[in-house]
């Protein structure tokens, strides 16, 4: 929310709460699991918007449409057993659960289990892996988990999970847990809107900066002119406007229309979790949105993050982390104080979700003001030849219409020889960028010829904040890549779009244009992405691990979903150990639904 | 109630010609030089792909979304928003004019269709004591050819004072860079009448909410058509500056001023109408899209 918003918010707090919020009460821990810390024993502690916790092998749950309250205007919201966020699941290690998913809705829905490795007929995805649960209808869901950590579940139906449908999946290791503390909070931060977000999508159709509040404007023109004169405001404008991009194109939507939450909760409600005081807290930290990327911090604590998408990483301290939906970070503290927030500030800076640690009920800390909006950068526009003066870098689409401008293609002298003479092609990612033939076209404002390669990055709006940021290039994944092979083979594929006309695909190719990746089964290969937008995507690849790998070709971190950030090009290796038919797709919902979607195909 | 038949015949008049807008994909790809590189994957490829780019459906080895290994049977591939179509209305400007003559007018824009491909109804008119006095009404099928182009191929309807006219309507309409909105459109008419609409736009931001529109129009005929007051060569512009307040992104009042002038022949129409072949014009209105 805003922050104007958010005061006002605050005078009202207790007139609005979430109807819903209650029914989670009290219903925390109710499914037990003593088994599930023998040693360490940390627990969940019940209290005001606590969510339900259910465990053990069988599990029911219900979907349907519930009344909720998050701005003051009641609204009909998807719920799995009636809450936001649904509940949260413990499985363990090892056990083979059976998951009954009966839908009250009047539209076909499904569960997709987000990370965990299984069967394709049981990965949720309608259309793909089945034809989706029918109103009335009880699925089965019947998986053994070959893995743990933190994990989430949520609809892959038209656009239900930003209507709520949510919850993380936490499971435990079979032997025992292998990250120690005294206490641990999950925090599922996602993003609401009173709207359907279908007439969102439609109206990003029409207009596709209609939720931008921060374009730039002639105010912002003449301060900087006053600012560093008129030549290097006009310089500053130029090749934005040449291009038709906008700078403060960060997001598609905003606190105009999302209100941000953690555990269910805004701001105003302020989520809080207890502790007491020495203890050592784990925080599992999943992003649920619907389109929101986080900057989250706890000022005055320092975060130790020791998981990434539900695997151990070595333990890496920072101050701060960017997410976007889809990924999950496990985090250690120490408070010391008696109270500290949560602060998730959206990465276009107009509103935030926040929460409070606190060692008992009723002591906060302050909230901290939103950080100023950033334009983008060259280097987001143009990748490596971001950080010269050089235009040369990206090739615009200037044609069409008698149009065409007559613009220099230079950046494109690639230097061969580094893949002559030595052992392997494969040993490290190729550099050579390969635009698709469907890149030009209508369906592509942007093509990157010289993409930047590094993960040291943390990204707009977090370089040099004055925090220690987390970056890609500082995860570790305890105990190396799970296949020892190197990539057989390397594919590429380019994250594209067109702002202008809101459309959103790989390789220029929306889905239903499209046709599967497909895998030979047992194949290690290596998947290139290159980001050919302003906007970071978090491309999560349903089925198979995502193995990401530095620009060495040196294994980095495991991984279920991988932010790809604007003019970037990553790459990381699959073992396509599992057949069948799979998603792939960057988590933005408007963005998948836009069609930056792929089927995989194990065969 | 006058203005309303009118109305409605114009309209109905639009939906008769709108069968044969059907015509209109063959009558653009003969006009768009890049129509055929795209029948593959329907978004108009253009041909400015390099010898050496990439196959996209290379790594399909063959599968497609509704063929392959582990197709479910009788389930469909998911049916995302790109296989979807939309919809939009701008009413561009809806406003009361003040000038020698105070009348009403409007600009609006419907549009349904996908990200490539839309039918689009744009019309423009003026009205005074509750009656059309004249509009110019274009149905018009509209492709992408680039990244911010689209060809148009259509029909256009003129009413107002004479004969009610209409034309084939070919033209491009786009961004171009510093944001320019811009709108070229030819007219073939009956009897071998030509003419050409050429627009401009654009939106200066002073604020997030307070917007500034300049707008510029002009029309060229080919040949004088004294029965509707249209002479030839240069023969009408307008150009204006409209100051909205966005009280939504979708709802603006507005107030602004417009010059408007008429060449040549139309000027002498005009003035042997009794009317004046230059003014400048207050204008108050709104604005709104859904």
């Amino acid at each position: 929310m805003s922050v104007d918003r958010y005061l006002r918010q605050r005078e009202f707090s207790l007139s609005r709460r979430v109807f819903l919020q209650g029914l989670g009460v009290g219903t925390a821990m109710a499914g037990g699991a003593p088994w599930l810390y023998a040693a360490a024993s940390p627990r969940p502690l019940a209290h005001g918007g606590a969510t339900a916790v259910l465990s053990g092998r069988e599990i029911d749950l219900l979907v349907a449409e519930t009344w909720v309250n998050f701005t003051g205007k009641p609204r009909l919201a998807t719920t799995i057993n009636g809450s936001i966020p649904a509940p949260t699941l413990r499985l363990r290690e090892g056990d083979t659960v059976t998951i009954r998913v009966t839908n009250r809705l009047r539209e076909t829905t499904s569960i997709h289990w987000h990370g965990i490795i299984l069967p394709f007929r049981m990965d949720g995805v309608p259309g793909i892996s089945f034809a989706g649960i029918a109103p009335g209808e009880t699925f089965t869901y019947r998986f053994t988990l070959r893995q743990s950590g933190t994990y989430w579940y949520h609809s892959h139906s038209g656009m239900q999970e930003q209507t709520g449908m949510y919850g993380a999946l936490i499971v435990e290791p079979r032997d025992g847990p292998r990250i120690r503390a005294d206490r641990e909070h999950v925090l599922l931060l996602s993003d609401w809107m009173d709207e359907d977000p279908m007439r969102v999508l439609a109206r990003l159709k029409n207009q596709s900066d209609v939720y931008n509040v921060n374009r730039p404007t002639a105010r912002d023109f003449f301060r900087d002119v006053a600012a560093d004169g008129f030549d290097s405001a006009l310089a500053r404008r130029r090749m934005w406007n040449q291009m038709r991009m906008n700078p403060t194109d960060l997001a598609d939507l905003s606190s105009v229309v999302l209100t941000y939450l953690v555990n269910g909760m805004t701001p105003a409600d302020n989520w809080r979790g207890l502790y007491r005081a020495g203890e050592r807290l784990r925080l599992r930290f999943i992003n649920g949105c619907g389109n929101t990327l986080y900057d989250v911090r706890i000022p005055g604590l320092k975060l130790t993050v020791v998981q990434a998408d539900g695997q151990d990483v070595e333990p890496v301290t920072v101050d701060e982390f960017r997410f976007g939906p889809g990924e999950t970070y496990d985090v250690m503290v120490e408070p010391r104080d008696d109270a500290y927030t949560i602060f998730a500030q959206s990465m276009e800076r107009t509103g935030f979700a926040a929460g409070t640690l606190s060692v008992r009920e009723g002591v906060n800390a302050p909230v901290p003001a939103l950080s100023a909006v950033e334009w983008l950068t060259m280097a987001d526009m143009m990748g490596a030849m971001g950080h010269g003066s050089s235009h040369d870098g990206m090739v615009m689409d200037h044609s069409g219409g008698g149009m065409a401008m007559d613009h220099m293609h230079g950046g494109m002298a690639m230097d061969h020889s580094q893949h002559a003479g030595h052992f392997d092609p494969l040993a490290m990612p190729s550099t050579e960028v390969r635009h698709a033939s469907s890149e030009y076209g209508p369906s592509v404002d942007m093509r990157v010829d010289m993409p930047r390669t590094n993960l040291d990055d943390p990204g707009i709006g977090l370089r040099n904040n004055g925090r220690r940021v987390l970056t890609l290039a500082d995860l570790h994944t305890i105990g190396g890549p799970m296949d020892p092979r190197g990539p057989g083979r390397e594919i590429e594929l380019h994250l594209t779009g067109n702002m202008e006309r809101y459309s959103w695909s790989l390789d220029g190719l929306e889905f239903g244009r499209s046709t599967p990746v497909h895998l030979q089964s047992g194949e290690r290969l290596r998947v290139i992405l290159q980001n050919d937008t302003m906007m970071t995507h978090p491309m999560h690849m349903h089925g198979l691990w995502s193995e990401l790998e530095n620009d060495r070709g040196e294994f980095v971190a495991r991984r279920h979903t991988i932010p790809v950030q604007p003019a970037q090009r990553i790459s990381y290796l699959v073992t396509a150990d599992a057949l069948g038919r799979w998603a792939w797709h960057c988590h933005l919902m408007y963005h998948m639904d836009s069609g930056m979607f792929r089927e995989v195909v194990v065969s | 109630m006058s203005a309303v038949a009118t109305g409605i015949a114009v309209w109905v008049r639009l939906l008769a010609v709108a069968v044969l807008s059907a015509a209109a994909p063959s009558l653009l790809a003969q006009a768009d030089p890049h129509a055929g590189h795209g029948a593959d994957n329907g978004a108009g490829i253009s041909s400015d792909a390099p010898a050496g780019a990439r196959d996209p459906n290379a790594y399909a080895d063959g599968i497609g979304l509704t063929t392959g290994p582990y197709l479910l049977p009788g389930v469909a591939p998911p049916h995302t928003a790109d296989q979807h179509d939309f919809a939009g209305l701008l009413l561009d400007r809806f406003e009361w004019v003040a000038a020698d003559d105070n009348f009403g007018a409007y600009d609006a824009t419907a549009w349904v269709g996908g990200t490539y491909k839309k039918l689009l109804v744009k019309s423009e008119g003026a009205y005074a004591d509750g009656e059309l006095d004249e509009s110019s009404t274009d149905l018009l099928y509209s492709s992408a050819v680039s990244s911010y182009w689209d060809a148009l191929g259509g029909l256009r309807y003129d009413t107002g004072p004479g004969p009610n006219r209409s034309w084939l309507a070919v033209g491009m309409q786009g961004l171009a860079p510093y944001w320019f909105e811009l709108e070229a459109t030819a007219y073939l008419g009956e009897g071998g009448r030509t003419g050409l609409r050429l627009q401009a736009e654009y939106e200066l931001l002073f604020t997030q909410r307070l917007v500034l529109q300049p707008r510029a129009e002009v029309e060229i005929y080919g040949r004088n058509d004294p029965k509707t007051a249209t002479g030839s060569g240069l023969s009408s512009a307008t150009a204006g500056l409209r100051l909205r307040y966005e009280v939504s992104r979708q709802f603006a009042p507005y107030l602004g001023v417009e010059w408007a002038r008429n060449f040549g022949n139309t000027a002498e129409y005009a003035h042997a109408g009794g009317g004046v072949s230059s003014e400048v014009r207050c204008v108050a209105g709104i604005r709104i899209w859904i």
